[in-house]
Parts: C-alpha cells; structure tokens; sequence
C-alpha cells in the first residue's frame, strides 16, 4: 500500500496543481487572472508529461561521450553474453557506423524486435537478481576479438541487463519523447497566451473593463437598447 | 524612469546575455539548449534593455519594422532546409542528403543547425514583436490604483 | 569497467530499494511539489494581479526545478527562460493594459467551479490507479518509440543531445509546425495591438471621446 501510494504521490499533486488552475480558470471574472490560470493549468499539464517520462535511476537524455570515442576507434567491442534459459542472438546494436555489436544474451521476450527497447533502458524488470556479468576492455585491444564476454557470476543473470552493457547505452535515460513535446508546447503556450492577453487589451480598450460580469451585462445593456430602438 | 542600481546591473548583464543566448544557439547538439531556448534568451536581453532604459532606446537597436522579417526569414530558412533536402533528391527535411559521402552524419549536423538557427531567429523576433505589440501601447487612463 | 560501474548503482538501486520513491531525490521532489501547490493556492486566494503574475513567475520557476529534478534539462532551460523570464514581462504588461486589481467574486458563485474541479481531480486519480508507477522504465509510454530514439540517435543523426536530434531531425515536420505556430501567434499579436490595429499601434489621441 505504502509502495503503491509512493509511486504514485506525485501524479496525486501534479493533479491537484492542475485542478487549482482549472479552479481559477471557472471560478474568477478577470479575464487577465483566467488567462493565468490557463498558464497555471498548462505548466501543471506539462509537469505531468515530464513526470510520465522520468526513468527511476535515470539521467537527462544527452548522450555519455566517451562511448561515443570507444566506438570509433573500433576497438571496444563490449558484447557481453549473459547465459540465461533462451539462447536466441537477440539483435545488431551497432555503436558506430562500420562496426555491429552482436549483443548475445537473452531477454525474457527475446525473439521480440522490441528487445532493443529494453536496452536503453537496461530492464531492471528483468529481475532483481540481475548481477553484473561483463566488464569492458579499454579500446586497445585488437579489432577481430569480436566477444570480450564475461561470463556472469549468476548463471541466469538477465539477459537483457547484459544487453544494455552490450549495446554500450548501459547509461539509463529518461524518454526524451515528452521532453521534446513539452519543449516546444511552452514557447507555444507563451505565443497563445500573448494572444490571450492582447484579446484582453482590446477589450478593455472597447468596453472599459475586463470584468466577465460588467462585460455581460454591458452586451446585454446594448442588446436590449438595439432591440428598444 | 529606472534606478541607477537597476541600469548598471543591466548594462552589465546584457552582452553576456548575448552571449550566453549564441552559446545555446549552436551548442544546442551538445549540451541543453537549442533555437527554442537561445531564441527567447535573446529576446530577454533585449527586452530587459527596454525595461531598463525605455523602449525608445531598445527600438533603436531593432527597429520595430526587422522583427515580422525577422520572423518570416525565421520560417522560411527552417522551411526552406526541407525544400533544399527535396531539390537535393531526398525527403522533405532528410538532412542526411546534404552530405551523402560523410560516414559522421555530416549533413545531419548541417540540418540541424541551419533549422535551429531558423527556429531561433523565428522565436527571438516572435518574442519581441509581442513584447513591442504591449509595451508600445500607451495605457488608458485606469479607474483603480496599484 | 567503466560502464560497469556505472550499471551496478542503477540496478543496485533497482533491486534494492523496495519504494522507488524513497531516497533523497524524493526529499528534493516532495519539497518543490509542496512550494507548487502553496504557491498554485496563493495564486487563486490573491485579487492584486501583480502579485499573482510574480506568483506565476514563482511557479515557472519552481517547477523549471522540478523538471531538472525530473532529468529534463533542456525543459527547465526552456521554463526558466520563457516562464518566468518572458511570460512575467508579458503579463505584466497586459496588466498595466488592462487592470490592476481583479473585483471580489461571490461565495455562491465559486461553489459550482469548485464542485466540476472536485469531480474532475477525482476522476483523474481514479485514472492514475491504471498508470504505471512513478519512474517505472517499463512504462508503456517509456519503452516504445522513446526508446528506439535512445537507442538510434547515436548511429542516425550522432548528435549528442537526444532531445535536440528528435527536435530537429526525428520530428523536423513536427517542430516546423509549432514554429509556425509561433510566427502565426507573433503576427497575431501585431494584428491585435501593433501597427496593424485600429489605434496605430499606441498613439491614444486618436479617438474621440
């Protein structure tokens, strides 16, 4: 119950903050003070987002250097095969454009092309019992030995947490998907909410307030002196 | 209009500013940053310029009339990549066919610059057009006080 | 060896820690959503709109930490500078346009909002009992195309921030659009108030009464 409730305590108040913009959004006249609850509104939905994408352990989506420089010096070949129950070669992972990682080891789901998924995000859901089974050579070591495999301590060690290793994208990261969303929604957000405003300018410049009352009843005032004349 | 501490805190944060806003610009592959980012960097600086020292002085350095060219060369250069990439034989913004030979992605590192460079010169005239739309708008005579 | 070690303390973390929550990122992370909401609370219980755009500006702010928090750097970058850079200015200055204070609303009025606010909070944490936990790497929403752009930006596009290749590159079509979508909201805004508009873009003497 505590685990269910921790990991979920923080959609619960990003849900609230929502809420709190939607609130001022109804409930107050000024047509200013609306736009800002739509602000509030937004930022809330956007915290939201970013909070969907955050990977526990993770770290911001930019890319580690130094396996970028392993790879091009087309030494450092970590392929990393965990022995585990399923034996299929799961799939090329290549770190540089000239040479493929054949990353052997196996995932629970391993004939599924998605594999590669999993190991960007080094599948802790592969079981807790998932101990380290490789260990990399520095890149000074001939180009031919394709496998520097370690056999694992644990015998059924996760095949796709070695993958992870092998794909040399063993860093986790969070998705970066929503992050790029939310990158461009703000500027947006900003852009319509200036529109918002000079609405509200051009209002106020028209009837004098920005009141939703005042400007209802003036427009009904208006009316019933068209319809009277 | 302006306090003393105010302006030289100002005069001393604007080039920096600046310069921060082009770092983001083009180290946008690198490190966090980008043309969204660098664009409304730059167009703080200016605006905190005009918060300073008056909007008069600010529209002397950019004319109130760059800012929709500015927006629409923004547009079109990012747009103008996409139609480049087509004449070039490829997708519309398949930037990998600027440098087909390059075996490090050369052209996408092209594409991306050049588009983020138009996103940042679209955003930054964006954001300061909006802000020249509201400040330049003499305020009506208000019934009711700070 | 390098990346060995750098694997054992995340799936150590993994394996050990029985509530993904508690650690000192949660401390960070309890403490900001708790300045979220006293500062979202503020912003409904103020009627002086200064205050309640420098509040706005607070709450871009806070939450641009959430998201470095959140490993959203290029997000809080974007926050930082537009919420509570940008955002404020404009508000400020829609304020000076329009009106300082907002006028007091009914009691009886604020019962039927808070009523839809209450019934749509609760739906929505009905909702979240489905989702995923917080932070789960098996999330549907983490494992599919997020992941395939982790794991293809290196031989793609070999730039190093993943956020700026799928901004550019990946979804170039898609950032076309919100680009345009700004261009489209900037000319808006000329239209409304600037040279463009009834009174020429500021000059007040032109109307007659």
């Amino acid at each position: 119950m505590l685990e269910f409730i921790l990991a979920r305590y923080n959609y619960w108040i990003v849900i609230c903050l929502m809420m709190t913009g939607l609130y001022i959004v109804f409930a107050r006249g000024n047509l200013v003070k609306t736009l800002i609850g739509l602000n509030l509104f937004q930022t809330s939905v956007f915290i939201f987002y970013i909070t969907v994408g955050k990977v526990i352990g993770g770290t911001a989506p930019i890319l580690i250097e130094n396996k970028k420089k392993d790879g091009t010096h087309g030494g450092d070949h970590g392929a990393g095969h965990g022995e585990s129950h399923s034996e299929a070669p799961v799939g090329f992972v290549s770190s540089d454009e000239a040479e493929h990682l054949v990353s052997e080891g196996a995932a629970h789901e391993a004939t599924d092309p998605s594999v590669t998924n999993q190991i960007g995000y080094g599948q802790p859901g592969a079981g807790g019992q998932a101990t380290e089974s490789l260990h990399l050579q520095p890149p000074a070591t001939p180009a031919n030995e394709l496998f520097k495999d370690v056999a694992g301590d644990a015998a059924h060690a996760a095949g796709a947490s070695s993958d992870a290793a092998a794909a040399a994208t063993d860093i986790l990261y969070s998705n970066p998907l929503p992050h790029v969303l939310i990158l461009t929604a703000i500027v947006v957000g900003v852009a319509t909410t200036a529109v918002g405003l000079s609405l509200a300018v051009r209002i106020r410049e028209a009837y004098g307030t920005v009141e939703e009352d005042d400007l209802e009843s003036m427009d009904n005032a208006a009316e019933v002196a068209e319809v009277a004349r | 209009m302006g306090h003393l501490i105010l302006r030289v805190t100002i005069k001393l944060l604007f080039a920096p500013i600046i310069l921060f806003a082009l770092y983001v610009q083009f180290h946008g592959d690198y490190g966090p940053g980008g043309g969204f980012q660098a664009g409304v960097t730059l167009a703080a600086a200016f605006i905190l310029h005009a918060l300073g020292f008056g909007l008069d002085r600010c529209q002397k350095v950019i004319p109130p009339g760059w800012l929709p060219v500015g927006m629409a060369l923004g547009v079109l250069i990012y747009a103008g990549t996409g139609i480049y990439t087509m004449l070039l034989g490829g997708n519309f913004l398949d930037y990998d066919v600027i440098q087909p030979d390059s075996h490090h992605h050369a052209g996408q590192h092209i594409g991306i610059i050049v588009v983020e460079l138009g996103v940042g010169l679209a955003v930054a005239a964006t954001m300061l057009q909006i802000f020249y739309a509201f400040a330049a708008r003499e305020p009506e005579p208000m019934d009711d006080a700070w | 060896m390098l990346l060995a070690e750098a694997v054992a303390p995340a799936s150590e973390l993994l394996a050990e820690s029985e509530f993904p929550g508690l650690s000192a990122a949660f401390a960070v992370e309890i403490f900001i959503l708790a300045m979220l909401a006293a500062t979202a609370f503020a912003m409904i219980r103020m009627r002086q709109l200064f205050g309640v755009a420098m509040l706005s500006g607070i709450y871009s702010l806070l939450s641009a930490a959430f998201f470095v928090a959140l490993d959203a750097v290029d997000v809080a970058f974007t926050e930082a500078a537009v919420g509570a850079g940008v955002s404020t200015v404009l508000v400020l200055s829609g304020i000076a346009l329009t009106a300082k204070r907002e006028l007091p609303v009914d009691r009886e009025r604020t019962f039927l909002p808070l009523a839809i606010v209450l019934v749509v909070g609760a739906a929505l944490v009905y909702a979240t009992i489905d989702m995923p936990a917080f932070g789960d790497p098996n999330a549907p929403a983490n494992v599919y195309v997020g992941a395939q752009y982790i794991e293809r930006t290196p031989e793609d596009i070999e730039v190093p921030n993943i956020v700026t290749a799928v901004l550019a590159s990946y979804r170039g079509f898609d950032t076309l659009g919100e680009t345009v979508v700004v261009f489209t909201a900037g000319l808006a805004c000329l239209l409304l108030l600037g040279a463009g508009s009834i009174r020429g873009g500021g000059r007040h003497d032109d109307e007659e009464h």
